[in-house]
């Protein structure tokens, strides 16, 4: 399959996408913040069409929207990021207004399915080298703010008081997520960003409870699921995207097996 | 000697709202200190101003004799509220190695020396095996010490514990008391220890801190816990009962404190499990 230029050009570019994407969602799930990334990319969906429809390219469009938005929701922090219901009603906004975009430019309308799902398998040369400088950007980012961001995900009252800005690192944070959705989005699309996103360290966190070895399965199965998908799909002829969400899936599934006993393993013996 | 803690005619307001006004106590370094009083008597809001959180609107608060700086490396401190998310796969070390250093930037990392630190720590609150033991296999008890662990961690002189038996059973009380005790008077810590009922403190303090009605009383239990002193902080008639060794505030008929403790389980302190 490597004979084909678009086969290497997507391994090449899911490579990076899912790197990054499994280092970011790490500490999105840590955070407990999934939905928050969920509703950033379909906010993105409407930056995208946006974007189109003034004729800038859909990817320019999908970053601008979604760090706007992840600096919105940072700044915002306590009153709407964690709020599953405000953000919901966001999310829904933002496909609606992606789907007005789409109306008043039905040239556009062919991409659609490219931005909903991903189209990985269109991936240029030039576009890897965007993804490429994006990924690097988003990473060393996410370095810069990753020792006060565990300690203010893990222990916000004494991040605190210990004086760690708190609003600032959320803030920092979103927009390094909202990067990084801007990404997963190019090869998965903006409804599956979850696969690559959330799937990968949801399930390292089942599988290791040490903080780099955590880092390093996340990165590692978001790009074995990755590359496993663009595999299957070119044997079978499967749409990519449904391949990685399989594997996604499947992958945490097994975590959750091999790690025992589910979601809840904690047994409180010292409740009053 | 210099006190730990100094409040000279301090007032103490959040939110709009006067906590403590107009109060003067000094604890002594080394005390170990009760902090007791009426849900929203202000014993988070002191703590807080001691971290440098919420400055005096009015008067003095000194830590050591200087001004409190937030990121006070001289405390240790261990919140009320406990965000700790039910599921968090993140074992003990790195929890603890979290907060050291945890204001910069960069990527977290800890030297030998500093897990060693984190290890001994642990062991001298009796939890060594919580090193490799994610949070989520923890169970209240356990979670427990490991935050005494983690404020204890980089030597502070003051630990700042803000209602550290919630969501404990009687018998983890009484350990966790003791521990506190043991390790602190080792080390000379002056503590601040926050608690709903006075009666689990007895025999570990050295005296305690009463607050309500914006004021504040600092002495040995036999003069703070009276009938007078108290009716004045609940601002309502208070009757002090002592038997068999225990003591007994009670208000009409009722024990204030045990009313007070079912109250604060109603803001949800992540108990569900």
């Amino acid at each position: 399959m490597f004979a084909y230029d678009f086969m290497i050009n997507a391994f090449v570019a899911a490579a990076i996408v899912a790197v990054v994407s499994g280092l970011v969602g790490f500490f999105l799930v840590m955070r407990g913040q999934t939905f928050a990334g969920h509703a950033l990319s379909h906010i993105g969906f409407a930056g995208a069409t946006g974007a189109g429809l003034i004729g800038l390219s859909a990817l320019w469009g999908l970053v601008g929207f979604t760090l706007a938005a992840g600096i919105v929701m940072g700044l915002l922090s306590e009153r709407i990021s964690n709020r599953d219901v405000a953000i919901g009603v966001v999310l829904a906004l933002a496909l609606g207004f992606g789907l007005l975009f789409l109306h008043y430019y039905t040239a556009f309308a062919s991409q659609a399915t490219a931005l909903l799902f991903g189209n990985v398998l269109a991936v240029e040369r030039g576009m890897i080298v965007t993804l490429g400088v994006l990924g690097a950007v988003t990473l060393a980012g996410l370095a810069v703010i990753m020792r006060p961001l565990i300690f203010a995900s893990l222990q916000p009252e004494l991040a605190e008081a210990r004086g760690v800005p708190m609003r600032l690192v959320a803030t920092a944070f979103l927009a390094v997520v909202a990067l990084a959705v801007a990404e997963c989005a190019q090869i998965v699309g903006v409804l599956l960003v979850f696969t690559l996103m959330v799937g990968p360290p949801a399930a390292a966190q089942r599988l290791t409870s040490g903080l780099w070895s955590g880092l390093i399965v996340s990165a590692a199965l978001a790009l074995a699921e990755a590359w496993g998908g663009l595999a299957i799909a070119f044997y079978t002829d499967w749409p990519v995207s449904f391949c990685i969400a399989l594997l996604s899936a499947a992958t945490y599934f097994a975590a959750l097996a091999l790690s025992g006993l589910g979601p809840r393993v904690a047994l409180p013996d010292g409740e009053a | 000697m210099t006190p730990a803690v100094e409040l000279e005619r301090a007032t103490l307001r959040i939110g709009g709202r006067t906590v403590l006004s107009d109060v003067s106590f000094a604890i002594r370094p080394g005390e170990f200190v009760g902090v007791l009083g009426p849900n929203g008597a202000g014993k988070t809001t002191l703590m807080r101003a001691i971290l440098g959180l919420c400055p005096p609107a009015a008067g003095s608060l000194r830590v050591f004799g200087q001004a409190p700086r937030r990121g006070d490396a001289a405390i240790g401190y261990l919140p009320q509220v406990r965000t700790v998310l039910p599921d968090l796969r993140v074992r003990g070390l790195d929890f603890i190695g979290a907060s050291l250093h945890g204001h910069r930037w960069g990527l977290p990392s800890l030297t030998a020396g500093e897990r060693r630190m984190i290890a001994e720590t642990l062991e001298s609150v009796g939890a060594r095996e919580l090193a490799d033991r994610p949070l989520s296999a923890m169970s209240g008890g356990e979670r427990q010490r490991l935050l005494l662990a983690q404020a204890l961690v980089g030597q502070p002189k003051l630990l700042l514990l803000d209602e550290p038996l919630i969501m404990l059973d009687a018998r983890h009380q009484e350990v966790a008391i003791d521990v506190v005790r043991k390790v602190c008077r080792e080390r000379g810590i002056t503590v601040l220890f926050s608690a709903h009922e006075l009666n689990q403190l007895l025999g570990a303090v050295d005296r305690v801190l009463y607050l309500g009605h914006g004021q504040a009383a600092l002495g040995a239990i036999d003069e703070v816990v009276t009938a007078p002193v108290l009716s004045r902080l609940y601002g309502t008639e208070i009757e002090v009962l002592r038997a068999g060794g225990h003591i007994f505030v009670m208000s009409r008929g009722r024990d204030v404190e045990g009313g007070a403790h079912m109250h604060d389980h109603e803001h949800g302190h992540g108990h569900g499990h």
